[in-house]
Order: structure tokens, then sequence, then C-alpha cells
């Protein structure tokens, strides 16, 4: 018997095929991003374009849009691996399913949330946020979009099983992420002000972790639900 | 000695009484052909022997030890192939297997082509898209994937589906050399397998 393969590369197996996987398919992960650049485009359109106006609304509509495009990846984080039995073989193997399913999700996360951190500082800008307080406003954001990345699982892993469970997969989700939308918006909405923000942040981080830590074992729960 | 056995094992799938007591013992070097009409039971069986499905009744042993409630000392001594063979069909063989045997040991490339040639898959087609491949091919992508995982334990269901006669041949060849190496391999197939009839078990589930 040759030993099994140590946590470190079983993680780097996974992402590395994840993402090669990501860049056979071609834009499919671009999908989420281009969302979330046309809803934020919305607001100064619908609302009112005067910049001290939209100032107000800019964390609000940064942050139910970037909800709404991790949302909009997640129906496709485990389907494809459910539908060919990857997930078959992945329960089977011996190796921590909870592990596999988290580097599946960081990956998930790498492609969805971090191309959204990296145009959030153009999106602020364009409705109206400060451009010196533009670096404080990406902190809640990546601390954020970890979170959603990681309760979006859940509910992707619960829905397997369903034909059309993009709804459902939306109404499981939503509530479990009402405290990271209340305090990222609100350390948003502190950094747009230039006043310091670390209060929301704190909790944001205290939701982030507790997220990391529990998420991982509810999605291998539910994926093992799915594969009998 | 008996490496594998179960014990009365009984499973309910909704109303539906699959499983009725399905005991079963296969020591090293013996082959077990599971038999049996359409819905009888048998890929539900593979499933609750690798820890897929948890069983509702009885008992699964492993190296004499209880597996029934945690499969893991099990599994990571198995080999599954199912009816879905966890491939995707963007990656190559090589990029599929490198995966799938990754999850459990540390293939080199070398090892992933000796393997695919050896089902029969040579040069360039290791490298296309598997989707370009015919459902033959990807099949004997599936049996070098179970040769790869070097484990003693088989539970193969329908092996030879979608193989031609040659790939039939080749896949009695791999069970010979697996069996004779002290490996164990419960089969789920109407085909008839060519093993020796001292080794050669066979149970029949009922509808």
């Amino acid at each position: 018997m040759t030993s099994p393969p140590s946590l470190g590369s079983l993680a780097r197996l996974q992402m590395a095929r994840d993402l090669r996987l990501a860049l056979r398919r071609g834009g499919e992960w671009l999908q989420p991003l281009l969302f979330f650049l046309v809803i934020t485009t919305l607001f100064p359109l619908t609302f009112d374009p005067q910049l001290s106006r939209l100032r107000d609304v800019a964390p609000a509509a940064l942050w139910v849009s970037a909800l709404l495009s991790s949302l909009l990846a997640l129906e496709l984080l485990f389907r494809d691996d459910a539908q060919d039995g990857t997930l078959e073989q992945m329960a089977v193997s011996g190796a921590p399913l909870a592990w596999l399913l988290l580097a599946k999700t960081a990956v998930h996360w790498l492609l969805t949330g971090v191309p959204l951190v990296l145009v959030a500082p153009v999106v602020a800008g364009a409705l109206g946020a400060p451009y010196a307080t533009i670096p404080a406003l990406l902190a809640p954001l990546v601390l954020g979009s970890i979170t959603l990345s990681l309760i979006g699982a859940i509910g992707a892993a619960l829905t397997l099983g369903l034909r059309r469970g993009g709804v459902l997969l939306g109404l499981l989700t939503l509530p479990l992420t009402v405290p990271v939308m209340i305090f990222g918006a609100r350390a948003s909405a502190l950094a747009i002000a230039g006043q310091p923000f670390v209060g929301p942040m704190y909790l944001l981080g205290a939701v982030a972790a507790l997220a990391l830590a529990l998420a991982p074992i509810a999605v291998a729960a539910a994926v093992r639900i799915n594969v009998e | 000695m008996n490496l594998l056995e179960a014990r009365q094992v009984h499973l309910w799938r909704g109303e539906i009484h699959v499983l009725r007591g399905v005991s079963l013992s296969v020591a090293a070097g013996q082959c077990l052909q599971l038999t049996g009409p359409n819905g009888a039971g048998k890929s539900t069986l593979l499933r609750v022997l690798c820890g897929l499905l948890p069983a509702a009744d009885g008992q699964i042993l492993w190296r004499d030890a209880d597996c029934t409630r945690d499969a893991s000392p099990l599994q990571r001594e198995c080999a599954y192939l199912g009816h879905l063979s966890g491939h995707k069909g963007e990656l190559s063989a090589l990029e599929n297997l490198a995966y799938l045997c990754g999850l459990r040991r540390r293939c080199s490339e070398a090892e992933l082509d000796a393997a695919l040639q050896a089902v029969g898959l040579h040069g360039g087609a290791q490298r296309r898209p598997l989707r370009q491949l015919s459902a033959g091919q990807q099949r004997r992508v599936a049996l070098a994937r179970v040769i790869l995982q070097q484990t003693p334990l088989w539970l193969l269901d329908e092996p030879i589906a979608n193989l031609d006669v040659q790939g039939q041949e080749l896949f009695n060849g791999l069970l010979a050399g697996h069996l004779a190496s002290g490996g164990l391999a419960l089969i789920a197939t109407h085909q008839p397998l060519a093993v020796a009839e001292a080794s050669l078990l066979r149970l029949e589930l009922a509808a």
C-alpha cells in the first residue's frame, strides 16, 4: 500500500483540475462578472445620476449586485461533477471529502469573487465613491465574497438533486447571507464616508471564519446524501 | 481467509425492499459474479459495499473489521467502477486519470501512459479531449483507472458494456492478472467471465 496523498497535494490536484476545466470551457466564469457590471450600471440609470445622491446607494448597489452575481454561478458549482459521477469517485476515494469540496469552493471564489473584487474599484468610482476611499472599500468585499461563496456552496450542494434547483437555491441561500450583507454594506458605507470601519470588519471576519469552519462539513454531508 | 464479507444486508429504496438479506464472502484471488434480472439490486449492492449507500441492516466486513458505518478502511483499498465514469469530456484521458488516481496516490506520467497502453489507447488518443473518443474507448479509460488505483478489491458494475470483442478479451486478461496477484473482484454482469471455475463464485439476486 502506498501512503495516501497529503492534504496539500489533494488541494493542489483539485484546484488545478477545476481551473483547467474552467479555462477549457471558455467564458463561462465571465458571466457573473458581466452580470455584476450590468446591474451596477443600472443604478445610475434608474436612480438619480447626481453623484452626491448615488454615493449614498453605492454600498447597497455594490453588495446586492455582488450577492446576485455570486448566486448566478453557484448552480454550476457541483452540478457537472454530480452528473458525470466525479462526486461519487471523490466520495469513495477515501480522501477527506470536505477538504476536496473546500478546494472546489476556493476555485469558485477565485473565478467569481476575485474578478468581482478587481472590478469593484471601477464600479465604486462610477457610483461616486471618492477615489481615495477605494482601497478601503475593497477589504470588506474580499472577506464578504469569500463568505458568500462558502454559504452558497451549502445551498448548491443541498439543491443538487433537484432538476430546477435555481430558484430554491436562491431562497435557501439569500437568508443565510443577511449578516454578510448587513456588516459588509455598513463597512463599505463607513469606508466611503472616510470613517473608521474596523467594527463591521471584525464582525465580517467572524462570519467568514464561522463559514470557513462549518460550511465544508455541511457541504460534504449534503453531497454524501446526494450520491446515495 | 475471506477478505470481504457481507452478512444479511438489507436495503429499502422508498417502499421497495431491494436487498433482502444478502450475504456473501469473497477471499483473495476469487471473483464473484453478480447476476439477476434488471432491478434486482446488483448496482445497489455494489454501492452499499463501497459505502456510497448506507445499509439499513446487516454487516459489512473488510479484513474482519466492521465497515458498515465507516467504510473508509474498505474505500482506501477498493476501486469502484459504476455506470458513471467520473470523466470530464473537456479533459484528455491522461488528465482525467491523473486527477482520479491522484485522489488516492501519486501517479507518474509514465505510469498513466503505461496503463493507457495496456487498455489499448496509444499516442494521440491519450491527449485528445475525452469527448472525442468513442464510448468503448472511454470505457477502456475507466478500466485503466481501475488498474492504476492498485487496490486489492475491485467493484465493477457492467465493466464490459460498450466493449468490442478485443476489449472483452483485454478485460478478461486484466481480471485474470488481478486475481492471480491476490486481488478480489465483484462484478455485476450477464456476460460470461473467463475466470477459472475454481475461483469463480456466483450470486444470483432475485427480482
